[in-house]
């Protein structure tokens, strides 16, 4: 599902306002800067409202976001629908216990974290971050929380890159998304 | 009789701060010799003070190492810490012996978890910064990413990451900056602020102050006026405060 599709009007505003850097961080990427959707007050705050407009009211009591990102999106989100905010980070950056979830990039692993007992078995999840691309990061995040307990309702990205597939990769778990970039 | 000082705090919850347009209460902060408190860009102010003096006209929360006589007779005069910082303070973890043994880490991811503490947080910044003609605030990589954006989006202003090498996709301005060995780089997109930008810089914590006075020479060197860093915690014994030359330090928590 997507903003993009439902054509709120605030949406042309937004993706007016993210910046497209070819060939980075390697030659044949478009990369999807949101820096300078952050520069626009107005804009930034769409964005942030057309989320809360979505979840407020829906008994979320987690949002999860992912480094780094997704502690842009996720904490006004949180603060907004009376969620807590749960960073989900590279490894060794966290100071306490934590539980990991590796996964594949396209060359080689990574690997995502989160502290031991900041989410409880129950708890309705969302997990945030700027962009969804192969779904890979995504999926690593909502096995985390699945494996506390959580219950992920739904995955919220600002972008999405539809040709990458990334929705298919989250096992049936809903993905919303404001602007779809081809 | 001298009234006592207090910080006016907004009866706006951030939801209503992010949603709608509202005219801030504003923050009593002068004393007046006979009748009490006086606006601070009320007429009654000396020109001098007025305007973008507002450094001098807030009360510091907890002492900032001003030493204005304003200042001190404000700090004086306050007999109490604003009642939301010790419920932040006590929602913080500290880890020891991380990363390394011997340090006392203070985390708070546990201040994110609780949903009141982490709301009078942003809130505490954003009574100090509303209306103050703020038009950027810079959020240190990763944590100040956390703080730095629901502050900006409450006072209308930019935000604008700073970031380790080799994250920002587009052409950037680098800043080095001495660690305890070695040196580490911290970056800015061009064209993100422009001179004549009044600025904020936040950051979770301050420790030696290298990271926050890399960003103010960043900021600086565009022509942008860094009006204060704003942190949740500072370690005072390593003196950070004076690391940052004449850019005033802000800070809810002290940890010593």
């Amino acid at each position: 599902m997507s903003a993009y599709r439902d054509k709120d009007p605030r949406i042309h505003g937004i993706q007016s306002k993210i910046r497209v850097v070819p060939d980075f961080p390697k030659p044949g990427i478009m990369f999807q800067d949101i820096t300078t959707l952050l520069l626009d007050p107005k804009a930034f705050k769409d964005t942030v409202d057309l989320f809360v407009e979505r979840y407020k009211g829906k008994n979320i009591s987690v949002v999860a976001g992912i480094e780094a990102r997704g502690f842009i999106f996720g904490p006004p989100i949180a603060l907004e629908i009376g969620a807590k905010f749960v960073p989900l980070r590279k490894p060794k950056k966290l100071p306490g216990k934590v539980i990991s979830e590796e996964y594949v990039l396209e060359y080689g692993r990574d690997c995502l974290q989160m502290h031991v007992g900041a989410v409880e078995p129950g708890e309705r999840a969302l997990v945030v971050d700027d962009l969804i691309a192969t779904g890979g990061t995504l999926c690593a995040a909502m096995n985390l929380l699945e494996r506390v307990g959580a219950e992920v309702v739904e995955c919220a990205c600002v972008i999405e890159l539809p040709d990458l597939k990334g929705r298919e990769r989250l096992n049936g778990k809903p993905l919303y998304v404001l602007v779809e970039s081809h | 009789m001298m009234q006592r000082a207090f910080v006016f705090s907004s009866s706006n919850s951030i939801s209503l701060q992010l949603s709608t347009p509202i005219t801030p209460p504003v923050n009593a902060v002068f004393p007046e010799r006979n009748r009490g408190w006086i606006a601070p860009y009320s007429p009654l102010q000396p020109p001098e003070l007025r305007l973008r003096n507002y450094q001098r006209a807030l009360p510091p929360l907890l002492c900032s190492g001003s030493d204005s006589v304003t200042n001190q007779q404000q700090m004086a005069s306050q007999d109490e810490r604003d009642p939301r910082i010790s419920k932040i303070s006590s929602v913080i973890r500290v880890i020891p012996d991380f990363p390394k043994p011997g340090i006392l880490f203070q985390d708070i991811t546990t201040l994110l978890l609780d949903i009141k503490a982490f709301r009078d947080t942003i809130d505490l910044f954003v009574e100090r910064y509303r209306g103050k003609d703020i038009s950027v605030v810079a959020g240190i990589e990763a944590r100040g990413f956390i703080f730095g954006p629901p502050i900006a989006l409450a006072i209308g202003a930019k935000f604008v990451p700073m970031r380790k090498p080799n994250k920002l996709p587009g052409e950037v301005i680098s800043e080095e900056y001495s660690l305890e060995y070695g040196t580490d780089k911290m970056e800015m997109h061009v064209g993100a602020v422009q001179a004549g930008d009044r600025a904020l810089i936040i950051d979770d914590l301050v420790a030696t102050g290298g990271t926050l006075s890399a960003a103010i020479r960043l900021l600086e060197r565009v022509g942008v006026h860094v009006v204060e860093c704003a942190c949740v915690i500072e370690l005072p014994e390593l003196k950070g405060r004076e690391r940052l030359g004449d850019t005033p330090l802000f800070v809810l928590v002290s940890s010593a």
